[in-house]
């Protein structure tokens, strides 16, 4: 007896050993090397090592019509460039930064766990100056040269950093205010507006809380509409200088607040609750980054047709949206391919329609071959967009630290 | 004495409880050390190398940090005392009663669902432009327009505390009924019922002061889950500020090195702050016990607090049940609703389109999360089997209360630095780390499960075979697994229903790229879409229903009544 338990002993200790330790080895075997590719290579020699890649592109998924439209990208480079592309959901990018982060300190340079990132702002800011970044490739992409550069400066510089080629553009957002023309609103068209809207329609409109990018997105509004010298906002924020350039503008936050949704008392957590408010008539006025954003929730039930979309007279903020590639991403030749893809005016266009995600083009019209222009000129025109002239009003994003003490300052006046 | 002496002799799994306490603490442990390290200055991927307190100075003088801190607490404490008063009161009152089999029968699927889908149901039930407000609007209330009240996401955390305590006071009356289970007191109640003590006083007076050790565990586990809450608090909590951990999630999202750190001092903090509260609350429980024992020897055989009691228990529990049951229906409705606006109290339209268009979305995520879950769960049974089985003769076991750690900590206090472990290993984003992740939160529960009826199976049975020259392995094989079935499958169930409802571990180990049902849901609980968030929601609670649901039908009662008959 005493004999069998010393046999059995280890036995079953190697088991249970083997048992926890098993699926862990097993999966360590089939990692992923990483084929090098130089970012000026020639063209056919990316398409011929991309093919049979796959590529991990980490992305927002937090709204279903983006996820389709990813998910057509994927069933698309399957086609054209035998590329395996799986959309890593993330509601949040920084996670993705984490894990890069992670891989850097661990000393990972290659077959890294992502090919692609949806990226842009504070976080491209971030993830340049942590060496996170790989390129410059941008600029050696094929439909590069059809790219507005010219006529859209957040292109070149994301939030006024020049973003030197580490990031391919993929769409444009503008802030971009909602409402149900049905029910007799008839909504403020400025900053200043909105407080007297505010007063005789108490508890009618609201705005996420920052840190959410669409909550901190509508104080940059109105920060444009209190400060009297804009140059400031492309340069870093004089920490000395904050407390009197903002002084307006929290004292505008001051006034409005009371008559906010709740009485200021409680903020919805994002955008897209925004718009669930407006669908409930929690609220009469929502806004989103995405000029479309009213249009695709019209045709997917979400919103009656009688909802109407506007600008606000002077302007809005605008800016681009990219797509970079990780300092040591496994499928770099693969990664190009998909990027380049992501600027086709097949892709860009399908990306355009109101119908599907709406999101406005970073291309330059006249550059393109009549037939790919006819794809978006023939784009359907509906009731729900804003009108397009308002849409050339657009203000620029500021200076990521503007960000940064943006909130800060936020969060010490009404998160206390 | 002998018996033991016997058993003990021959306990081939001794060495088991520390290989696996090994595997369990080890990758803790190493996630707390990679979050200790940025909350003191340390930082390398960042640009910081120097050590300072600057990240706790920072955080203290947060404008945020107090009123979190203070929502946390209040939330946290208040959420644990109000269910656990619900659960004994409840329990107490009803413990003979017609009404509780009814709802012992109920306890079990609603257990199923996962706090984030709990979240979004009862966000529209009691939000002012929910159903309740539809239901009754306009012809009683005159609202033409939902009332601009404040309901959900009050800055004191109102809503939030209600809905943990009605999640979580089901949880802890399930516990209650299972050590009652466990335990020899309907004699001594009846005979405190001769003596003329009421029902519910005979209940707490005799049945408490034995059942309350039983179910500490879990009320600690639940005091931890209330303070650390993220998914339940992003819906229904106050954004400005959140509580402790949706903040610290919100600087984890910022991209600078002083809001990195910030985040992992404020991780640390919650780390001591679980610590002590439940140092407090050990404290609360020897104060009430002290004041109890008078009111116990009083010989008093009714009073007012005991009605009290009873019929907050009593309320409490009916509308825990009635919440969660109208939050599974109203996420069904929406998941059937093509349109659905204020005030109609029904959808406008019902069609299957939902369903039908996210069918090829979901599929992939379920087959995620019954792989993770099947394979957590039976690995987690597994191990809990053979640590109990080492278990056997040592009466403290201290060593597994260990094992229960994992539901002591926060979540996001350990996993950053798991990630970073997880990565080395180049296993981040494989199924193996997130199983291993998910089996360090289940095999808690599944212990907690299986303990009561491992050890109340009848010792004499061990010991037969014993004499009868089987081996320890021999023995638990052929003759106590095959009697414990229906505690194992009821265990694996649970271990399934656990592993399926992890969303941070699952983000975490799965680096983004193992995609869960519970992922999903969270991704989409912010509102992109109520219909497809409702589709998704009642996907993610069927699944652990039905694993209950099949542990309990499961055949198994026949070894259970030759047990008995023996």
């Amino acid at each position: 007896m005493i004999d069998m338990t010393t046999l059995l002993t280890p036995t079953r200790r190697q088991a249970l050993i083997g048992l926890s330790l098993a699926p862990l080895v097993l999966s360590a075997c089939g990692q992923p090397t990483g084929a090098e590719i130089a970012a000026n290579a020639p063209w056919d020699d990316v398409l011929s090592k991309a093919r049979g890649q796959d590529v991990n592109w980490a992305a927002w998924a937090g709204d279903a019509k983006i996820n389709a439209y990813i998910g057509w990208v994927s069933s698309e480079v399957r086609l054209r460039f035998g590329i395996a592309l799986t959309h890593v959901k993330t509601n949040d990018t920084a996670n993705t930064m984490h894990q890069l982060l992670v891989d850097k300190l661990s000393g990972r340079t290659d077959g890294g766990r992502t090919d692609l990132i949806w990226i842009n702002g504070e976080n491209f800011t971030a993830a340049l100056d942590a060496g996170l970044l790989w390129g410059p490739f941008a600029q050696h992409l094929p439909h590069w040269s059809m790219v507005d550069t010219k006529g859209n400066p957040s292109i070149l510089t994301d939030f006024t950093v020049p973003n030197n080629g580490y990031e391919s553009p993929w769409g444009m957002a503008q802030l971009t205010f909602f409402y149900d023309s049905a029910n007799g609103v008839s909504p403020p068209r400025t900053i200043a507006a909105f407080s007297e809207w505010a007063a005789s329609h108490p508890g009618r409109f609201t705005y996420p809380a920052p840190p959410d990018f669409a909550g901190i997105t509508f104080v940059k509004q109105a920060l444009y509409a209190f400060i009297t010298d804009r140059s400031i906002l492309s340069k870093p924020v004089v920490k000395a200088d904050f407390p009197r350039t903002t002084a307006a503008l929290w004292a505008y936050f001051d006034a409005l607040h009371p008559n906010l949704w709740r009485g200021g008392r409680a903020f919805p957590p994002d955008y897209p609750t925004l718009r669930q408010m407006l669908e409930d008539r929690e609220t009469d006025i929502a806004f989103s980054f995405n000029p479309a954003e009213a249009s695709t929730a019209v045709t997917s039930g979400l919103l009656p047709a009688t909802t109407r979309a506007y600008i606000l007279d002077g302007g809005t903020i605008q800016n681009t949206h990219f797509v970079a590639i990780p300092f040591n991403a496994a499928a770099k030749a693969a990664a190009l391919v998909v990027a380049n893809f992501l600027l086709s005016p097949e892709a860009q266009a399908r990306k355009a329609d109101p119908r599907l995600w709406g999101d406005p083009t970073v291309l330059d019209l006249h550059a393109l071959a009549p037939v790919d222009r006819a794809r978006f000129t023939d784009l359907p025109n509906t009731a729900q967009l804003p009108d397009a002239a308002a849409l050339a009003h657009a203000l620029a994003e500021p200076h990521p630290s503007w960000h940064v003490h943006l909130v800060e300052a936020w969060r010490a006046r009404y998160a206390t | 004495m002998r018996n033991a002496v016997i058993v003990r002799k021959g306990n081939v799994l001794a060495p088991v409880p520390a290989v696996v306490f090994a595997l369990m603490i080890g990758p803790i442990l190493l996630g707390l050390f990679g979050t200790l390290l940025p909350a003191f200055g340390y930082h390398p991927a960042l640009g910081a190398t120097q050590w300072s307190l600057a990240a706790w100075w920072a955080l203290f003088a947060d404008p945020s940090f107090a009123t979190a801190l203070r929502i946390t607490l209040v939330t946290g404490l208040g959420a644990t005392l109000m269910a656990l008063t619900i659960a004994i009161g409840a329990v107490a009152a009803l413990h003979n009663s017609r009404a509780f089999v009814y709802l012992k029968l109920w306890l079990a699927p609603t257990l199923a669902f996962p706090f984030a889908s709990f979240a979004v149901g009862f966000a529209f039930l009691a939000a002012p432009s929910g159903l309740i407000a539809r239901i009754l609007s306009p012809w009683l209330t005159g609202w033409q327009l939902p009332p601009d009240l404040l309901i959900l996401g009050d800055p004191n955390g109102v809503a939030l505390l209600v809905a943990l305590t009605l999640k979580e006071c089901l949880f802890l009356i399930l516990m209650l009924v299972a050590a009652e289970g466990q335990s020899q007191g309907d004699a001594a109640l009846r005979s405190a019922q001769t003596m003329g003590y009421v029902p519910t006083r005979a209940w707490l007076v005799v049945m408490l002061p034995q059942l309350y050790p039983q179910i500490r565990l879990p009320v600690y586990a639940v005091l931890a889950a209330s303070l650390a809450s993220v998914d339940i608090a992003i819906v229904l909590g106050p954004a400005a500020p959140p509580p402790l951990a949706p903040l610290t999630l919100d600087w984890y999202g910022q991209f600078n090195a002083g809001d990195q750190m910030k985040a992992a001092a404020a991780s640390v903090l919650q780390v001591f702050l679980s610590i002590g509260v439940v140092a407090l609350w050990w404290l609360g429980e020897h104060t009430v016990g002290y004041l109890f024992c008078g009111i116990i020897s009083s010989g008093r055989r009714h009073g007012v607090i005991d009605q009290a009691i009873g019929w907050i228990g009593v309320i409490g529990a009916g509308a825990a049940l009635v919440t969660a049951t109208s939050a599974i229906l109203v996420l069904l409705l929406w998941s059937l609703a093509s349109s659905w606006t204020w005030p109609d109290a029904l959808p406008q339209a019902i069609s299957l389109s939902t369903w039908r268009e996210s069918g090829a979305t979901l599929a992939p995520l379920v087959g995620n999360t019954v792989v993770v879950a099947v394979a957590t769960s039976v690995i987690a049974t597994g191990a809990a089997v053979l640590v109990l089985e080492a278990g056997i003769g040592h009466p403290q076991r201290r060593q597994i209360g260990i094992l229960y750690i994992p539901l002591l900590l926060p979540q996001i206090s350990f996993l950053f630095g798991l990630q970073l472990l997880w990565n080395w290993l180049l296993l981040d984003g494989t199924l193996s780390a997130v199983i291993f992740t998910h089996f360090l939160f289940v095999l808690p529960y599944v212990l907690l499960v299986l303990s009561e009826p491992y050890r109340a199976l009848d010792p004499r049975i061990a010991i037969t075979a014993r004499a009868l020259g089987a081996g320890q392995i021999r023995t638990l094989m052929a003759v106590k697994l095959p009697l414990l079935m229906r505690p194992l499958a009821v265990a694996a169930a649970v271990g399934f229903a656990v592993s399926v409802g992890q969303y941070l571990p699952t983000v975490f180990a799965g680096a983004g790229r193992i995609s869960t049902l519970a992922t999903e849901a969270v991704a989409l609980a912010s509102g992109a879409d109520r219909r497809l968030a409702g589709v998704v929601a009642l996907t993610l609670t069927a699944l652990p229903f039905a694993a209950l649901l099949a542990a309990l039908i499961a055949p198994g009662d026949r070894a259970g009544d030759r047990s008995a008959s023996e």
